[in-house]
């Protein structure tokens, strides 16, 4: 009987443990090709075109529609806390609401699920499609490491990136809240402004940006190393696809809560 | 010289290669031959040292790759040129770029030199004025060209031909041989050409080696494989479907269940299987 009852609970441990060694070899293997791109980075010559091309190609791709959301999330924000404050007659706040939880949260997050989603999962197809094919091989024959040539490229563009378009994210996320705390709030500007930038401090900053050069490096690294072990043809691309987004976004919210964590309880 | 050892390889489950042995003489061209899925590209991606094998040696001149790693197996590696089968160019780059990869990467020539280089060998293929084409906008035998182009441009001496006329029209296919002929006796390279063409086969080999079951059963001139008494490089040779390979073939049972649509008359109308 006591055997009968402990079987079930035995095989979902079992169950829970093997999906835990494969987490574990999974970061292993992540781990392993982040340490051999940044030993990749400090081979010379760097190809700083093959950077600024990934550069330009990052920007292009995600500006636009990191942009747009930056914006609205800053106006939703402003609305949703407006919903409270004005019960308690601190509409004031609202600007330092905002500005905090999009400097500190939302506009880095926000940002590395775009970028993960539009740009990751080009990186994915690309190296992938690579792979399909035997260009991936065809590199190695002619004595060129593809971590070298492709990854690192990849990964500095990626850390230079994501900062930037977080700082952009940031400044339009306050400036949608702006818009609906002075035109339908009815919030003075001046003194919207003022209570934006009151509780703002340097750590608030530092975290958010530690946070993205953070996320960059696990959404170019993710990416990567799904499309460098693609195998399948068009399917097995699709795959890769899938999975470097879907990993990326379950390794960004997993690094968020752990820096917030630390943030908290270390730098508070 | 490369010299093949008792080399193994499976994947998973899988015995690919159960313990290959052959020489491959400096300067001549051997080619192995075998059916589709025996193991030939896994093997010529073996001496490469794309892939690590799960025993045995392959030395190059002498120096067993199985060994190195790294920045040693890639100083082995800039001896060879390799032309893979779907030509495997770089398509994110022009014609240009990918014949002048390996002479940007690895060499101090200055960008007119190598574009220089570059027209040489397109000119050797007998493919000008397409340096600034995408390969996606190539046909498949231009494709096979350039790649070649870019397995040459280093001037290897080594070159590994993996199908190198397949996919392609009979004409260029034989375009395609002439060239492995001629980088042969102009440019006095070692080639290994991995294919089951028989007809290219016997025109470029100074030797042929077939693969079967992991393990190379036959090895001789193109002569002494024509007339080799051996059932199954007999059947191989000769394209016959009746011999002592069966494995992947129909079955003939299902095949004699089929209906006979000439017996039955054209009334009879689609073919298939027969229903009660």
């Amino acid at each position: 009987m006591g055997a009968r009852l402990l079987a079930p609970l035995v095989q979902t441990a079992a169950i829970a443990g093997a999906w835990m060694v494969a987490i574990v070899e999974y970061a292993g293997q992540l781990g392993v090709l982040l340490a051999q791109a940044a030993g990749g980075c400090c081979v010379r010559p760097t190809r700083w075109r093959s950077v600024l091309y990934e550069l330009w190609k990052i920007g292009t791709q995600s500006w636009p529609i990191v942009s747009l959301c930056s914006i609205f999330i800053g106006m939703v924000l402003a609305l949703q806390s407006a919903y409270q404050m004005q019960r308690l007659g601190a509409e004031i706040y609202i600007a330092s609401l905002v500005s905090l939880s999009v400097v500190r949260e939302i506009g880095p997050v926000m940002t590395a699920l775009i970028v993960a989603g539009r740009v990751g999962s080009a990186i994915a197809a690309e190296l992938g499609t690579m792979k399909v094919t035997e260009q991936l091989d065809a590199m190695v024959t002619l004595a060129t490491d593809p971590v070298r040539f492709l990854v690192v490229p990849r990964l500095l563009a990626t850390v230079v990136a994501m900062p930037l378009l977080t700082l952009w994210a940031n400044g339009l996320g306050i400036l949608g809240g702006f818009v609906i705390g002075t035109m339908k709030l009815g919030i003075l500007p001046n003194i919207y402004w003022k209570m934006t930038t009151l509780p703002l401090v340097f750590k608030d900053l530092g975290s958010g940006l530690l946070k993205s050069f953070v996320f960059a490096l696990i959404i170019c690294i993710v990416s990567c190393f799904e499309g460098f072990r693609t195998h399948g043809g068009a399917e097995g691309v699709g795959r890769a696809t899938t999975t470097a987004v879907v990993s990326s976004f379950l390794f960004i919210i997993a690094a968020d809560c752990l820096f917030t964590a630390i943030f908290y309880f270390v730098w508070h | 010289m490369i010299e093949i050892l008792d080399l193994a390889k499976s994947f998973e489950d899988h015995l690919v290669l159960s313990g290959v042995n052959l020489t491959v003489p400096t300067g001549k061209t051997t080619v192995i031959i075998g059916r589709s899925g025996c193991g030939k590209s896994v093997l010529l991606k073996h001496i490469v040292g794309l892939i690590k094998p799960d025993r045995g040696t392959i030395a190059i001149d002498s120096i067993d790759i199985t060994q190195l790693s790294g920045r040693s197996l890639d100083q082995i590696r800039k001896k060879f040129g390799v032309l893979f089968q779907s030509a495997a160019l770089f398509d994110s780059m022009t014609v240009e770029e990918n014949v002048g990869f390996a002479l940007r990467e690895h060499t101090t020539m200055r960008a007119e030199a190598v574009r220089e280089r570059v027209r040489e060998c397109l000119a050797l293929v007998g493919l000008p004025d397409v340096e600034q084409l995408k390969p996606a906008e190539l046909s498949g035998g231009m494709r096979k060209r350039v790649g070649l182009a870019r397995a040459i441009a280093m001037n290897p001496e080594i070159i590994l031909y993996d199908e190198p006329t397949t996919g392609i029209d009979p004409i260029m296919g034989d375009v395609i041989n002439d060239l492995i002929i001629a980088l042969r006796d102009r440019l006095k390279v070692t080639s290994v050409v991995v294919t089951h063409d028989m007809r290219s086969a016997y025109k470029v080999a100074d030797r042929i080696a077939m693969l079967y079951n992991g393990a190379v059963i036959a090895e001789g001139t193109p002569e002494e494989i024509r007339r080799s008494p051996h059932p199954v490089v007999r059947q191989f040779v000769e394209g016959q479907a009746t011999g002592p390979i069966q494995e992947g073939l129909p079955d003939r049972r299902i095949l004699s269940r089929w209906p006979n649509r000439a017996s039955r008359g054209a009334s009879t109308g689609r073919g298939g299987p027969q229903t009660a």
